[in-house]
């Protein structure tokens, strides 16, 4: 069930896409989530966030999760991101099996596999744009330097300005290179332009679109903007917990020609 | 019950670690208040009442002997309004259950209450001057051997053993503090005040009307001045050695010095507290409103005015305060009854109950209040400024500045560097928290420093200067063939003799009544230190003066001083001083015996020995001296010492319990507030530091390392601070009666910062607890 969505997913991208770490067609799934469950208890009453999703995230592949507020996406994030703890089920990064592992495990995995991009920064504000992103490049097996993690996402100029003299979309970009200093396999980017106009938003998404051509990077990104999912290999909108639709694109957009 | 008062019993609920560690701090300057005042309150007004009442003497006067009829021209002196012709000797006691002597003072009383210096009567009768033997005994010896009215008991009464009927138990304003010689602390059980009826003291002492001591009461407003110069004229003929006022009478002497501490002690102990409370509450309220900013900014925005939600918050502080107030008042009420229990135990007052009226309790709530709200009111004026257009909005991100060149910080850590600059970035806040625990550093120093001190003086005074193990005062100076009947005393292994006299030493205006004691050459049982703690060498000629006399008559080696013999008829002669020696314990002035000889010019005299004994031969010693006619009084150095000992470790222990209990509140009061605001201020970023794969010790340790920075400020300067209060303590007790050396040992330093680093850690480790429990995904996903 998983591998067949990976192949779609492959052969549809493979055509139009600008990373070279899917020719061929034989991308592996990178991620994969097998009948994942979550289930809050809220007082006397179980509430569950997502029922049984199974999933793959292909190697180089871009995907947009869409859905309502509560429908399970960012839960599902969390989850395969080793955030959080599923109720049941299983998730794999390769062969490591997230839900069976030790926190220290998972802080293990996060720290050398997964890069994370929230909508509200988190920078340091005490640390200057390359000391957050030296933050990371400090404890990572093989980093970028920080200078470049910053070039890439056009901000060579900012590297010793601190947060607060920074507008939301060089931080949001701040953020960007400070995930992919570690050259993570997989990026998380939960509403990276949530709090940004649209102008600036797209500048974080050519941001995010290049560390994935340049790099291979996976890319998962929740949004509530439907316009979005034009940029993506992949298309999956959650509603109620589950996956309630997947779609692949035969041609992803570049985010300036995405207009909302 | 208003959303708001609900509101605020939610927040109370929730913060109440905060709110009760806030309110400790509180407590403790509340309870000092009432502690000090309660008992500075208790002593003084009981002091007071107790001298009004029983007609404490404000002047008094030695002498040889003299006629009562002395009594009208003494009662002519304008001024004078009472005066009492007593006779007073000491005497020794031998008493049933107790192997080795006492030693006691007689007082003669009149037939009736005297007109001075009356005795309070606890239990009994008055002495009949009619039936021999019958004396009144103070209080406190009466309790150390369980005498009652109608016990016996004998004594050595000018040679004499005599046995006395106990028919009163009394207490006099004139032996409130009543302290043997050689003691350092009252030993009630060796020292004994007798109040006799004047005929049988006179019968006794061969003084049949005759007195040699005088006590007086002046009319109000006289100055003893007026009085002293006509006094000491009558008495001059009769030997008189000068007129002294209250504050040269040793019982006197120690209460104002226990008051004046008290009163140091209400000035300086409750504004630390209050003040460390009240930037506890601006830390706290501060952080408290920047949370709730967007719900100040929604409950004005649907019309709820400035004062009502500024009035919210103010009810919060208010609630810290008053939480504080009822701890404070219950342990400063548990305290203040221990203090005055103590006190009692010292003190020998009619009845002596801890002052705690209404007023101390409203001026200490009064305090805490006001120290509470000055804590609040700038982050309450910030409530009542903000807009809520702009309340609603997320606030301006915090700025930051690099302080440091990239050259420093490239060799710094990330996670170092985070801790560093948001210390940096609230640099009063972290001067405050170093500060409030150095204060925890320095009052266990404060505390612990007396350990070292007493140490230091125990070995000064008991093995190094005073090695005797008694010391026999003789009932009159007499030749040095007293020594040899001394030195034939069972058990008596080495005698060295003394010479003691009365004088006043005068520089310019400045003057001092005190002995001169003589020290052989050769002496080796009594040994003066100087300065650097060596054996002085005595002098041929020339005096050795205590280093509090060379400073209270701004005296140096050299130097020439005026010497008024008071026992020789106020002869004065000018003496060179020779050295400037240590000594801690009274106006110490030593000079060789020749010299002393010469200085007074009736040949070769001894006021008593110093003895070195036989321990296995105590017992015959002891039994010899109660039967040896002309000892008139006997110091007993190593029962002192072993009294002294037992009495300030027991004084000091409660005292040291007392204050780590203090400096433990200020640590975790101080500490775990304010980690749990670093905490709430940097949930996100520790949070953040979570999720990009740090793990939880390398979160945590982001805000221990700024809570260990602070603590590490705090120690050298809780050092320099514990110095500072240790000597103004060591100046504090400094009196013509005593001084206590300064001595800190490095152990007492490194023990301080021990409990309070260990507190620190404690603090620190239960708020870690928190960063482990951290939500990451909801921290992250709320807007700040």
């Amino acid at each position: 069930m998983i591998e067949p969505l990976c192949r779609a997913a492959q052969g549809g991208a493979a055509s139009s896409s600008p990373s070279g770490s899917r020719e061929g067609g034989a991308a592996q799934p990178i991620l994969r989530a097998e009948r994942l469950t979550k289930i809050y208890r809220s007082g006397d009453v179980d509430v569950a966030a997502l029922r049984a999703v199974d999933f793959s995230f292909c190697r180089g592949e871009i995907v947009v999760l869409l859905g309502p507020s509560g429908s399970g996406k960012s839960t599902f994030l969390n989850l395969v991101g080793g955030l959080d703890r599923a109720s049941s089920g299983k998730a794999w990064f390769g062969n490591l099996d997230l839900t069976a592992c030790s926190e220290r495990k998972l802080t293990r995995f996060r720290r050398d596999h997964v890069g994370f991009v929230f909508q509200f920064y988190n920078l340091i504000p005490s640390l200057t744009a390359s000391e957050n992103v030296a933050l990371v490049t400090d404890i990572a097996k093989d980093p970028m330097d920080p200078a470049e993690a910053l070039a890439r996402v056009g901000l060579n100029e900012r590297l010793d300005h601190f947060p607060a003299q920074l507008s939301g979309g060089e931080q949001q970009r701040v953020a960007i290179a400070r995930a992919i200093a570690k050259r993570p396999e997989i990026m998380l980017c939960d509403e990276p332009t949530g709090a940004l106009d649209s102008r600036t938003g797209i500048v974080v998404l050519e941001a995010l679109i290049r560390v994935n051509a340049e790099l291979g990077t996976t890319i998962a990104i929740i949004t509530h903007n439907a316009a979005i999912r034009q940029i993506a290999d992949r298309v999956v909108t959650f509603r109620d917990g589950r996956i309630a639709e997947e779609a692949t694109n035969t041609q992803r957009l570049p985010p300036h020609a995405v207009s909302w | 019950m208003s959303a708001l008062d609900r509101k605020l019993r939610r927040d109370v609920c929730r913060l109440w670690v905060q709110i009760t560690a806030i309110s400790l701090v509180m407590a403790c300057g509340v309870a000092t208040i009432i502690l000090a005042l309660g008992a500075y309150r208790s002593l003084s007004e009981t002091r007071s009442a107790f001298y009004d009442r029983y007609r404490f003497a404000t002047a008094f006067a030695g002498l040889n002997r003299a006629p009562l009829s002395l009594r009208e021209p003494i009662l002519q002196i304008p001024g004078v309004r009472s005066v009492e012709l007593r006779i007073v000797k000491p005497f020794i006691i031998d008493i049933e259950g107790m192997s080795e002597p006492g030693t006691g003072i007689a007082v003669s009383i009149p037939d009736t209450q005297p007109a001075v210096n009356r005795l309070y009567l606890r239990s009994g009768r008055w002495p009949d001057s009619g039936r021999a033997g019958e004396v009144a005994v103070l209080e406190s010896f009466a309790l150390a051997h369980g005498l009652q009215p109608g016990d016996r008991f004998s004594v050595l009464l000018n040679g004499k053993r005599q046995t006395l009927t106990l028919t009163a138990i009394v207490l006099s304003p004139e032996y409130v503090y009543a302290i043997g010689p050689g003691d350092m602390v009252p030993d009630p059980r060796r020292f004994a005040v007798i109040f006799m009826p004047r005929s049988a003291m006179a019968a006794v002492h061969d003084m049949e009307g005759a007195f040699n001591d005088i006590a007086l009461r002046l009319q109000p407003g006289v100055l003893l001045n007026d009085v002293s110069m006509a006094l000491d004229a009558i008495l001059k003929p009769y030997g008189g050695t000068g007129t002294i006022d209250r504050s040269q009478q040793t019982s006197h002497a120690f209460l104002d010095n226990e008051l004046m501490q008290l009163r140091a002690m209400a000035a300086v102990v409750p504004p630390i507290f209050l003040l460390l409370s009240a930037f506890l509450v601006n830390m706290v309220l501060t952080r408290l409103i920047a949370l709730e900013r967007e719900q100040i900014g929604l409950m004005k925005a649907v019309g709820y005015g400035s004062i009502a939600i500024g009035w919210h918050f103010t009810k919060l502080t208010l609630v810290i305060a008053v939480l504080g107030i009822l701890i404070g008042f219950l342990f400063g009420n548990v305290l203040g009854r221990g203090m005055t229990r103590l006190y009692a135990s010292f003190y020998s007052f009619p009845f002596l109950v801890f002052s705690d009226s209404m007023d101390l309790y409203a001026v200490a709530g009064a305090f805490s209040v006001s120290a509470a709200l000055a804590g609040s009111v700038r982050a309450i004026v910030g409530v009542l400024r903000l807009t809520p257009a702009v309340a609603m909005l997320p606030p301006q991100p915090v700025g930051y500045r690099s302080f440091l060149g990239r050259g420093v910080t490239r060799h710094i850590s990330q996670l170092n560097l985070m801790a560093i600059r948001h210390l940096l970035r609230w640099p009063l806040r972290a001067a405050m928290t170093a500060f409030g625990t150095s204060l925890a550093v320095g009052l266990l120093i404060t505390a612990l420093f007396t350990y070292d001190s007493v140490a230091f003086m125990i070995d000064t005074v008991f093995f190094r200067t005073e090695r005797q193990d008694a010391t026999v005062m003789l009932s009159e100076a007499a030749g040095p063939g007293a020594l040899s009947s001394l030195r034939r005393l069972p058990g008596v292994m080495r005698a060295e003799p003394y010479r003691s006299t009365l004088v006043v030493l005068r520089r310019d205006h400045r003057a001092r009544r005190l002995s001169i004691t003589s020290i052989a050459v050769n002496a080796d049982l009594f040994r003066p230190l100087d300065k650097k703690m060596n054996v002085t060498i005595i002098p041929p000629v020339g005096l050795l003066i205590s280093e509090r006399v060379a400073a209270l008559l701004e005296l140096k080696s050299g130097d020439m001083v005026e010497v008024e013999l008071l026992d020789f008829g106020g002869r004065r002669v000018s003496v060179s001083v020779s050295a400037v020696i240590e000594s801690y314990v009274g106006l110490a002035v030593f000079m060789s015996p020749e010299a002393l000889d010469r200085l007074i010019g009736d040949g070769p005299r001894i006021s008593g020995a110093r003895l070195a004994l036989d321990v296995a031969q105590l017992p015959q010693f002891y039994h010899a001296v109660k039967a040896t006619p002309g000892i008139g009084a006997i110091a007993l150095q190593r029962v002192s010492h072993a009294h002294f000992r037992e009495t300030i470790e027991n004084n000091i222990f409660i005292m040291t319990s007392v204050y780590v209990a203090l400096a433990v509140i200020i640590t975790f009061g101080v500490v775990y507030n304010t980690a749990r605001i670093h905490l709430s201020e940097r949930a996100r970023e520790l949070a953040s530091l979570r999720v990009l794969g740090f793990s939880r010790s390398e979160a945590s340790g982001v805000l221990l390392t700024e809570i260990i920075v602070l603590i590490a400020i705090a120690q050298p300067v809780g050092w320099l601070l514990g110095t500072g209060f240790a000597w103004s303590v060591v100046r504090g007790f400094e009196s013509d009666l005593f001084r206590i050396p300064f001595v800190i040992e490095r152990a007492t330093y490194a023990k301080s910062s021990l409990i309070v680093v260990t507190v620190a850690a404690i603090s620190a480790l239960i708020v870690r607890r928190r960063v482990d429990r951290l939500d990451l995904v909801r921290v992250l996903k709320t807007r700040e």
